[in-house]
């Protein structure tokens, strides 16, 4: 009876993010008849070019423990899920100088805290595990980091939502809030294979549109200040180390290198831009990217950039960071609240958290639709990535 | 060389900007005939043909379709062909295909149904692979270094990335729709070399039939194009010798336990 119920439900997806398609998976996992609409390609958007990070929490250990431990919660839970898409080396906190092994008690005390695993190892034991850290180096903390392939990691989970009964269409653009009042009932969109214009009812509309979601709230006279926050990764030709590799200290530019298939992705930098479309790279961030990047590893001089690429992180203007948040890390705003019923925004975060933040975005979805379901995605392996083609 | 190659001086061409004229293919379902529409792309040379494709979408026709995620030759969608060759325009410097005042021609892969504009349907591609049993995750190589060898084993990703630039360059997948392509059949020769509890005789099999490794015209155009150090030719050439040892100690050993 209650299965039915949740059934008779439809829930349109905004964003085929990594934000988008966690939630979709959930909401399907759940019964619900969910339909995903994505404007682009797949993980066109931030997702698709961040970092690649699997974060075991190390690196927000000491600036921010709550992240941090949802972190290394949903790592173990990822790991799990879609051993697949992952690369599950683990990774390094290395001092380099001093300054660095000053940190070491902090974020000692900072993983135990947050229940992550993290052993020093000395300059040799470093040295044994990855020969082209910096030979001087002065010691490092061994942590569970890994490594995802943001594209498969996205495909995986809308496989597995698409095996659950949802649709997904992307290269179709959300054009309108289809409104009732001021109630949100579903969404006008641009099928862009056609250029047909198409209607999609809704019980209840997600934004999950990442740095764009505030294009989206704005449809139903919503104000979503949103400051896209970019930052640069190069990707050298080569691969140096077999683990991530972090500089020891407080999160700052240039402080990693991700290693992927034969690939090692210096990251990354943090300005403000107005628009999160086509962003320019400056210069100098490249430079200094290289430059640190080159203290941890000596070895990438020997290499050269294959690409050079930013994205926005979508983070919500300061000054409407307020009580409406449901929780910290990311933000999932229930907009009845202003006065538009059904619909939901879910930003922030990251994609290391996704299917944390879809079991809290669709637990909303239920108590505002009176459903009673369980968030069963911890237990739920994923499809083969590539069943999302040719199912 | 390498060393200049890495400075960012050298990878940013200062403030230069170059005017290009892309000439991209359009197709729309429900509207007419395909053909070439022209964008002027104020560009700078370092910038690759997918910032240009993505500068057109934002600044010039929203309803241009092209596939992209990773921007560094990682994801595999971005494949397209550029002035008539394959390529992953995420990692192709303007300046490596034209110059200033220059024409860039972008066109979807080959042999792959078509869907809209840049956007080709994969489906079948990737049901060939999984059919290989292609795995993702290999274990890897250890790095290289002086002294001791490392003991821990290490995973990652397998180099294919799953792009089918193969494909599109391939004359037997242009004849021939049943043929496995370049790309699965590089697949099977990794399960068979790191089968990761794969049977090997199945993925054998698979690949030693009418529209498998034989049909292969030994054209390499699939290596040519590779970006991501598969050499699927080459895997194509193993796997046959492979095939054909097997066939031969058969015929000289008949009665023995090995059917591969
Ligand atoms: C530089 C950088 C590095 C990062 N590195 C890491 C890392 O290593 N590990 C990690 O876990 N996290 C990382 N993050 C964070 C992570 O990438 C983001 O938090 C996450 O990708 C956000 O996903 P999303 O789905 O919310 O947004 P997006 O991926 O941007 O998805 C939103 C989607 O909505 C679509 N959309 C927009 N408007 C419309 C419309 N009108 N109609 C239909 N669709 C629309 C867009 O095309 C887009 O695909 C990084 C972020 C940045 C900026
Ligand atoms: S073999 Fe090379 S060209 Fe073919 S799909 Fe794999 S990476 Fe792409
Ligand atoms: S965008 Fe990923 S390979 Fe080009």
């Amino acid at each position: 009876m209650a299965e039915k119920a949740v059934q008779s439900h439809h829930v349109v997806v905004i964003g085929a993010g990594s934000t988008g398609v966690a939630v979709a998976h959930d909401l399907a996992l759940r019964g619900f008849a969910v339909t995903v609409v994505e404007r682009g390609a797949i993980a066109s958007g931030t997702t698709g070019r961040n970092h690649c990070l699997l974060h075991s929490g190390a690196r927000y250990c000491m600036s921010d423990p709550v992240s941090a431990q949802e972190c290394a919660q949903e790592n173990d839970v990822l790991r799990s899920i879609m051993p697949h898409a992952m690369e599950l080396n683990g990774g390094l906190f290395v001092a380099l100088t001093e300054e660095h092994r000053a940190y070491k008690s902090r974020f000692q005390e900072a993983c135990q805290t947050c229940g992550i695993d993290a052993p020093w190892l000395t300059p040799e034991q470093v040295l044994a595990l990855e020969p082209h850290v910096h030979p001087d180096n002065l010691g490092a903390f061994h942590v569970p980091d890994g490594v995802f392939d943001p594209l498969r990691f996205c495909l995986s989970f809308l496989a597995t939502a698409r095996r659950n009964g949802a649709d997904v269409f992307p290269f179709t653009r959300v054009d309108e809030l289809i409104q009732r009042g001021s109630a949100v009932e579903g969404v006008k969109v641009s099928d862009l294979h056609t250029n047909r214009v198409r209607r999609i009812e809704a019980d209840l509309v997600v934004n999950a549109a990442g740095p764009w979601a505030g294009e989206i709230s704005a449809m139903a006279g919503l104000m979503l200040p949103m400051d896209p926050t970019p930052g640069v990764m190069v990707s050298m030709r080569g691969r140096y180390c077999q683990r991530v590799i972090n500089r020891l200290g407080m999160p700052s530019d240039g402080d990693i290198v991700v290693p992927q298939r034969e690939t090692s992705i210096l990251g990354t930098t943090s300005w403000s831009v107005p628009r999160a479309d086509t962003i320019p790279i400056p210069e100098e961030h490249v430079a200094l990217l290289l430059e640190r990047g080159r203290a941890l590893i000596p070895a990438l001089a020997e290499s050269e950039p294959q690409g050079i690429f930013t994205v926005a992180r979508p983070l919500i203007h300061e000054m409407v960071k307020d009580t409406r948040q449901v929780s910290r890390g990311f933000e999932c705003f229930d907009h009845a609240a202003e006065g538009v019923q059904g619909l939901v925004t879910i930003v922030g975060g990251k994609t290391s958290t996704s299917r944390a933040m879809a079991e809290t975005t669709a637990d909303l979805v239920c108590s505002k639709l009176g459903i009673q379901a369980p968030c069963r995605t911890r237990e739920t392996r994923l499809e083969s990535y590539r069943a999302f083609y040719y199912t | 060389m390498k060393q200049e190659m890495s400075d960012p001086v050298m990878a940013f061409d200062g403030n230069e900007l170059w005017t290009i004229h892309y000439r991209v293919f359009r197709y729309k379902r429900s509207s007419g005939k395909p053909h070439y529409d022209k964008f002027n792309v104020e560009i700078a040379p370092h910038e690759t043909v997918l910032d240009g494709l993505e500068k057109i979408w934002a600044f010039q026709d929203r309803s241009l379709t092209f596939r992209h995620a990773c921007h560094h030759a990682s994801c595999g969608s971005c494949g397209i062909r550029v002035n008539g060759v394959e390529k992953l325009p995420c990692i192709v410097p303007i300046r490596e295909v034209t110059r200033d005042g220059g024409t860039v021609l972008c066109e979807p892969l080959r042999n792959f149904p078509l869907v809209s504009d840049l956007v080709v349907d994969l489906g079948q591609f990737y049901r060939r692979l999984e059919e290989a049993h292609f795995q993702i995750i290999r274990s890897s190589e250890p790095i290289e270094r002086d002294e001791h060898e490392s003991s821990n084993v290490h995973t990652r990703f397998e180099n294919c990335i799953e792009c089918g630039l193969c494909v599109s360059a391939c004359p037997v997948s242009g004849t021939d729709g049943l043929y496995f392509g370049p790309a699965a059949l590089a697949a099977s020769w990794r399960m068979i070399q790191e089968p990761r509890g794969v049977d090997p005789l199945s993925v054998r099999s698979n690949a030693d039939q009418e529209h498998g490794c034989w049909r292969c015209h030994v054209a390499f155009e699939c290596s040519e194009v590779c970006p991501s150090n598969v050499d699927p030719a080459a895997a194509i050439m193993a796997l046959r010798q492979d095939l054909l040892k097997r066939k031969l100690l058969r015929l000289f050993q008949r009665g023995d336990h090995d059917r591969a």
